[in-house]
This record gives C-alpha cells, structure tokens and sequence, in this order.
C-alpha cells in the first residue's frame, strides 16, 4: 500500500481503514472446467471502503465476486467473511418470466420477511419510488439496476457487491448511480465492491482499484494503478483518456443529463 | 345423483384445487416439460408398486422422486441440454413401464385408465389417498411459498440471501410427484401436465399477483373438471380427455377476452 493511497483513503473514508476486514479473501484460486479463472488473489473489504474490481473480458471479475458471495468454491485459497456479515448483491441482470405476475413492491418481499415502510424506504433510497407498484418486467434495464439497488438494501448491507452497475445505465445515468452509491457508503457507512467497465466513472468514485487479469496486476488508489506499466498494457490508449476523463465526473447527472454538483465540491466542469 | 358421480366430482374438484398453484409455479419455472417427464414414469411406479406388492401410489411416488434426483444429477453435468434429457427419460420411462406391465403376466392392468385417466371409477379408498396426498401438496406449498417464488425469480440471489435452493428445488419436485399420483386415476399419466399448465395459463392474463394466479388457475381447473365431467356423462364421452378439452376451451377463451383489465 503506497503512501499515497493512505492519504487519499483517509480522506475520502468515513471510517479508519483499520477496522478488521469485511471480506478478506487470501491466495484464491478457481478452476473451472481445468481452466484456471482466479490465481492466487488476495482481496479485502473494509467498512466504509469502496474497492473497484476492474480488468478485461475474461479476466475473472464475476468469478471473483461469486467466489465473495458464496456462490464458487475456492479450488484452494479461502475467503474469510466477517462473523454475521449481512451482504447485499446487487447482481448484473435479472429477468423475472412473464407468467409470474409481480409488481416492483412484490418483488423486493420475496427475499425476507419486511414491511411496506422499508420497502418504500429502500426504494425511496434507490431514487425509484414511483415504481413501486409497476410489473416488475415492464421497468427499464436502468431503472431495475436501482430496483435491484433498493433489494439489497433491504438486508440492511455491512457490504454492498454490486456486479458492474454501469453496464444497462447510459452516461449519465452511470454518474447519478455511482453519485448514490458513495451516499450510501457515506450514510451506512457500508463497504462496497464493485465491477465496473467503465474505467473513468470508476477512478473518480473509489478508494482503491484491484487490476485483475485472472491474478492481480496492481492495486492500489485510482492514480497509482493508472501509472501501473500492466495497468497500462492492459487498458493501452484508453488509459490517457482517463486522466482528462477523471475531472469530469466529480459532478453528477440528473437522468434528464441536467447538471448536479457533485459532492466534494471541487467539480471543473468542461 | 349417483354415488360415482358424487366421488368423480370431489375427486376432480380436489386435484384441481391443488393443481392450480402447483401448476403455477410450473408455469412460472418453466417446468412443463419437466412435469410431462415425471408423469410419464409414474407408469413404471405402478409396475414396481404390484411386483413390491405395496400400493402402487407409493410406487407412483417413488419413481418420480427418484426420477427427479436422477434429474438433478444429469442436469448438474451440463454435457446435454436439458431437454434432451428429459426427453431421453421421459420416453424411456414410459416405455419401461409398459414393458414392465407387459411382463407381469399374472397382472391384468388396464393400460387405457393408467395413460388417460377412468374418473368415473373412482373408489372411496381413492378419494381418500387424493385428498390426503393433495392436502400434503398445499401444505408444503403453502409453507414454502415465499421461499420457492425467490428461488424461481433468481436461484443465486437465494443463494447469497441464505436460503437452501438445492433443498427448496427437490422439496418442490416432491410435491409434484405427490400431486401426479393422485390426478392419474383421474386424468392420467399422459394428460397431468395439462391440468397442471392450462388453469394456470388461462389466469395469467386476469392475475396482478401470483396468490391471485393461484387462486384463479384452481377456480379455472374446478371449471374444466365441471365442465369435462358433464359433457361425458351426457354424450358418453372419455372422462379425461373431456376435461383436459374443457380446460383448454377455457383457455381459448381467456385468450379471446378483450385486453384491458391487466
């Protein structure tokens, strides 16, 4: 860990890096089908941290997440959850059949039992109350990113995962989304990882990037893995474009593309 | 009204009753072919259930549930699509069991009520294991109802929620296997499934819920059973057959209803 990233984490943190960790995963290793997908990867969580997974098709990000979710058995390795960590996942899509009639409200009960106040809470939280009432299938690919945002919220998270967010979200969309996950880091004071493509909307809102290419290429704060030579070779010329793309988004979109400022107060719009 | 009409009606009303939500869910899991499959095997648990000398439901049950586990175990492999599989096993087990039948040459079987179903002989001792299976079937449906929607909406979400999808699954398959049993002697092996999926899907389109897609899809059932049982008795037709066609005219017309109340 550079010296640079404690500075940079210490200030964007709401909580001290030194509380133990959420999920702590040592020497991870996963193979599938006699391939391997994940080599030896160490990756921590901490409360109120937001770490990045990143890295390109293939390189097991979603491998990676469902092996923090349970969902993959470590070939050899393991992943350590913190006694009684609740985990709200926020999966990359969800189609609900269109036999099964089921309204967004419906939908967010199944997981557990829970009231209609939190359901609205959530939903409130997730910037979609107006759908509460709509048939789950006829809600946009955007708009079910934030249903399912507000469904893990119901299990009242330590720590979010969130499976590449940004991917059914336009632009500007993207901004908002990522702009109420730091809020909620902040308010909950929640850990959060998350998948992302999206090299420039990510660098802004993280505390540290993990650069993955079945192992671990580099980690560290967004500006040290951006200089990395593998972060580079990996990501070649888009990796320029991100240190003029990383400004613009200290602001945020409302979803009709109108400006909003952006929490730390220093956006530079341009 | 004679008594055999009497015991035909709440044999037929009784398994509609079930099948209305347990059908649902089939629709809703995309199982249709998965319950035909099951269905088909129940012959060769009748089989076994003579040679074993116990009651062929139990047989019936039997079979199905180990079918099902056989299922579970091909699926996990992934080296076929899944229907593919169950086509291999649905066929295969039909045909075991009638050659099965065919081989037990002291058994006279008739083949004709097993594959469609003789609703009209119905016997107390069979109204009997067809309320008690059917209870048992909306019992544990009833108990595992929100848990089995989650599952069906998205199995790795349950997962990471903690629920224990494996365990839901086969719990599922057991209760249909229950309710196949007890509708063979009414419709038969060969026409389960539809008296499973049609009430179900001709409420679709009338249901905002899915406790109102369960309930309407028994309401439709009992209908086709009225219906189905009526036509037979006054033209001497097939029992069976009538009902699944009755089902499937009200399907058409849920489909021919005017859109606007969804």
């Amino acid at each position: 860990m550079s010296i640079h990233h404690a500075a940079h984490h210490a200030a964007r943190s709401p909580v001290p890096s030194l509380a133990p960790p959420l999920v702590d995963a040592r020497g991870l290793t996963v193979r599938l089908g006699g391939r391997t997908i994940l080599d030896r990867v160490d990756l921590e969580v901490r409360p109120g941290e937001i770490v990045t997974l990143i890295g390109p098709n293939g390189a097991g990000k979603t491998t990676l997440v469902r092996a923090v979710l349970g969902l993959v058995r470590a070939s050899s390795g393991a992943v350590e959850r913190r006694r009684g960590l609740r985990i709200g996942y926020m999966p990359q899509r969800l189609t609900v059949d269109a036999t099964l009639p089921l309204t967004v409200r419906r939908f967010l009960s199944l997981w557990r039992p829970v009231t209609d106040a939190r359901i609205g809470a959530a939903l409130e939280e997730a910037g979609v109350s107006h759908l509460s009432g709509s048939p789950v299938q006829s809600v946009s690919g955007g708009e079910m990113q934030r249903v399912l945002l507000a469904r893990a919220l119901l299990s009242d998270p330590d720590l979010l995962v969130l499976d590449e967010p940004d991917q059914a979200v336009d632009v500007h969309g993207q901004a908002e989304l990522f702009g109420r996950i730091e809020t909620l880091r902040r308010t909950r004071g929640c850990g959060v990882l998350l998948v992302s493509h999206d090299l420039h909307t990510v660098m802004a809102r993280t505390d540290r990037v993990l650069c993955l290419n079945g192992h671990v290429c580099c980690q560290g704060a967004p500006e040290d893995v951006r200089r990395h030579p593998e972060y580079r070779a990996l990501f070649g010329g888009h990796a320029d474009a991100l240190a003029v793309y990383v400004h613009h988004h200290d602001h945020a979109h409302a979803t009709d593309g109108a400006v909003v400022p952006g929490h730390d107060g220093d956006c530079c719009h341009g | 009204m004679d008594d055999f009409v009497l015991r035909a009606l709440a044999a037929g009303c009784g398994l509609a009753l079930v099948a209305g939500p347990l059908g649902s869910f089939v629709v809703w899991r995309r199982m249709a072919y998965f319950g035909d499959t099951l269905a088909h095997s129940a012959l060769l648990g009748v089989a076994l259930g003579f040679l074993l000398g116990v009651n062929p439901l139990v047989g019936v049950v039997g079979v199905c549930v180990a079918l099902a586990l056989a299922l579970v175990g091909l699926q996990r492999r992934r080296a076929l699509a899944s229907d593919t599989v169950l086509g291999i096993l649905s066929h295969s087990s039909l045909s075991l069991g009638l050659v099965a039948i065919a081989f037990l040459e002291t058994l006279r079987v008739d083949l004709v009520a097993y594959l469609f179903g003789d609703i009209l002989s119905v016997t107390p001792a069979d109204l009997a294991w067809i309320y008690g299976g059917g209870a048992a079937a909306l019992g544990g449906l009833l108990l595992l109802w929100r848990r089995l929607l989650a599952v069906t909406v998205d199995e790795d979400l349950a997962r990471v929620e903690g629920m224990p999808v494996e365990a839901l699954r086969l719990a599922f398959m057991l209760l249909i296997a229950l309710v196949i049993a007890a509708a063979m002697k009414i419709v038969g092996i060969l026409l389960i499934t539809s008296l499973l999926i049609i009430p179900a899907a001709a409420a679709r389109r009338f249901s905002r819920t899915p406790e109102a897609m369960a309930a309407l899809a028994s309401v439709f059932g009992i209908a086709a059973v009225l219906g189905g049982l009526f036509s037979s008795l006054s033209w001497d037709l097939p029992g069976g057959p009538s009902i699944v066609v009755a089902a499937a005219a009200l399907f058409l017309a849920s489909v021919l209803v005017p859109a606007g109340n969804r």
